[in-house]
């Protein structure tokens, strides 16, 4: 989409606003919107802004072993000497990763995956890091991979896939369980996910 | 401000594709209004009330109201979930193939019950059907039927004359065999045996329950497969996405094991 430049002369606000326009999730109103409020922001602020998308693109890059988003290769977590080595957690994107680290509970490494089989909306296999992960695995460190792969369709079958191929390695593979989130409401739960509770229930202790 | 008009269908999950913060554009095949495109909103929170029930495969009984670009879920009532797919990777990947074929052959709001009665059948079917293979050929073939492309297999496209009992050829541009005496001069035409010619009327002609008890062996069923996908593609004119996927499990199957390579 190109914006009609209602202000002649104004050509950076109007290259701006397609910047923005290009964000996934970004409407033209919105950035529109974005581009008028750093117009009236200060210097500091905008520069600041500019220069945290310089840095995000010059120094951060994909840890050579987990594939995780790092400013040091390898990552922090990948060299943190006090990770359990031998469990070994896929997840889709870095985000998942940042969502279990937050958990403090998970004390192994991580393989990010950078997708989920889609072929629908054409990812396969060989899009994602499954190789790399592979790769580690033959390394015979590994005892267990946790595959924390959404519970959607497409995380299901990337986790199928990924336990296919792990298995003949005599690695344990473990999933995460599926069942109720914390504050939701039975009445309106799937039936896909409710089966899941009911299998996966536990002695009250 | 009018209210939204809303709308409740029933509907087969095509496809879901991720759209903005938690939000998802679904592909949705109802037999009212055939193709729809709708936002479902949050939908991909872990606490969304309607996430479970508008996964791909999932049909369910959908509450749609109006929006200003798209229709936008409103509620969702599974009917029928996916679980019994989800339970392996080549069924899942099978059910994928069959959305992706309705996707791929229907255009965006044009009615379409029976073909939408045949997903769902086809659906149910997969979930425990022991020859994958040999339901894709006749859901294929089916779908070709209900959607203009029926492929003529009686007579000849160009003198209509009843076929002879021998190979033939099929001409993908008219979408039909052609005899020995007409085949000459015909462009992208491809070969075609007396029995593979048998097997399309076969499945062609029968319901599902019928196609079934046909028993093949491999060359009979690679060709059947080959010619299908070949005339698909001609029609489409680009290749099925989830096919490739397909492929490779089968080719993990025909090896026996999984390989050690992704």
């Amino acid at each position: 989409m190109t914006f009609p430049s209602f202000f002649p002369g104004a050509t950076p606000v109007v290259r701006l606003i397609e910047a923005f326009h290009r964000l996934p999730g970004i409407g033209p109103k919105t950035a529109q919107r974005l581009a008028y409020y750093l117009i009236r922001t200060s210097p500091e602020e905008a520069r600041a802004l500019a220069e945290a998308i310089l840095a995000v693109k010059e120094r951060i890059r994909f840890c050579s072993i987990c594939q995780n988003m790092t400013e040091a290769d390898p990552c922090a977590l990948c060299s943190d000497a006090s990770r359990d080595r031998s469990t070994l957690c896929v997840v889709e994107e870095p985000l998942d990763a940042l969502a279990l680290e937050r958990t403090r509970y998970f004390r192994g490494l991580y393989h990010v995956l950078h997708g989920a089989i889609s072929p629908l909306n054409n990812v396969g296999p060989e899009d994602l890091k499954v190789a790399e992960l592979l790769e580690r695995l033959r390394g015979g460190q590994v005892r267990e991979v946790v595959l924390a792969t959404n519970p959607n369709l497409e995380g299901e079958a990337t986790a199928m896939y990924i336990h296919r191929l792990v298995a003949p390695l005599g690695v344990r593979v473990t999933r995460l369980a599926r069942g109720l989130p914390t504050g939701g409401d039975l009445e309106y739960a799937d039936e896909v996910t409710l089966t899941r509770a009911l299998e996966g229930r536990q002695e009250m202790r | 401000m009018t209210r939204p008009k809303t709308s409740k269908t029933e509907a087969v999950i095509l496809r879901q594709v991720p759209s903005g913060e938690a939000d998802a554009l679904l592909v949705l095949f109802t037999p009212e209004r055939g193709k729809v495109r709708a936002m479902a909103r949050g939908v991909r929170r872990p606490s969304s009330k309607l996430g479970g029930h508008l996964e791909p495969l999932d049909r369910a009984t959908l509450l749609l109201a109006q929006g200003q670009n798209l229709d936008v879920v409103a509620q969702a009532h599974l009917l029928h979930s996916n679980l019994g797919l989800r339970g392996s990777l080549e069924a899942l990947a099978c059910g994928w193939y069959l959305a992706d074929l309705v996707d791929a052959f229907t255009p965006d709001e044009a009615p379409n019950p029976a073909l939408y009665d045949l997903l769902v059948e086809a659906l149910g079917w997969l979930e425990e059907s022991p020859q994958p293979a040999l339901l894709l050929r006749w859901f294929e073939l089916q779908l070709l039927g209900l959607t203009g492309y029926r492929p003529e297999v009686y007579h000849c496209v160009a003198c209509r004359q009843p076929l002879a009992s021998q190979d033939h050829a099929f001409s993908l541009p008219d979408g039909g065999v052609v005899c020995p005496g007409c085949r000459s001069g015909k462009e992208a035409s491809a070969p075609l045996s007396l029995t593979a010619l048998k097997v399309l009327r076969y499945l062609l002609d029968n319901a599902y329950p019928e196609a079934r008890r046909l028993r093949w062996e491999a060359p009979l069923s690679q060709e059947v497969e080959g010619f299908l996908a070949q005339y698909i593609r001609y029609i489409l004119e680009r290749e099925v996405r989830s096919a490739a996927f397909l492929h490779r499990l089968d080719s993990w199957r025909r090896q026996g094991v999984a390989p050690a390579t992704p």
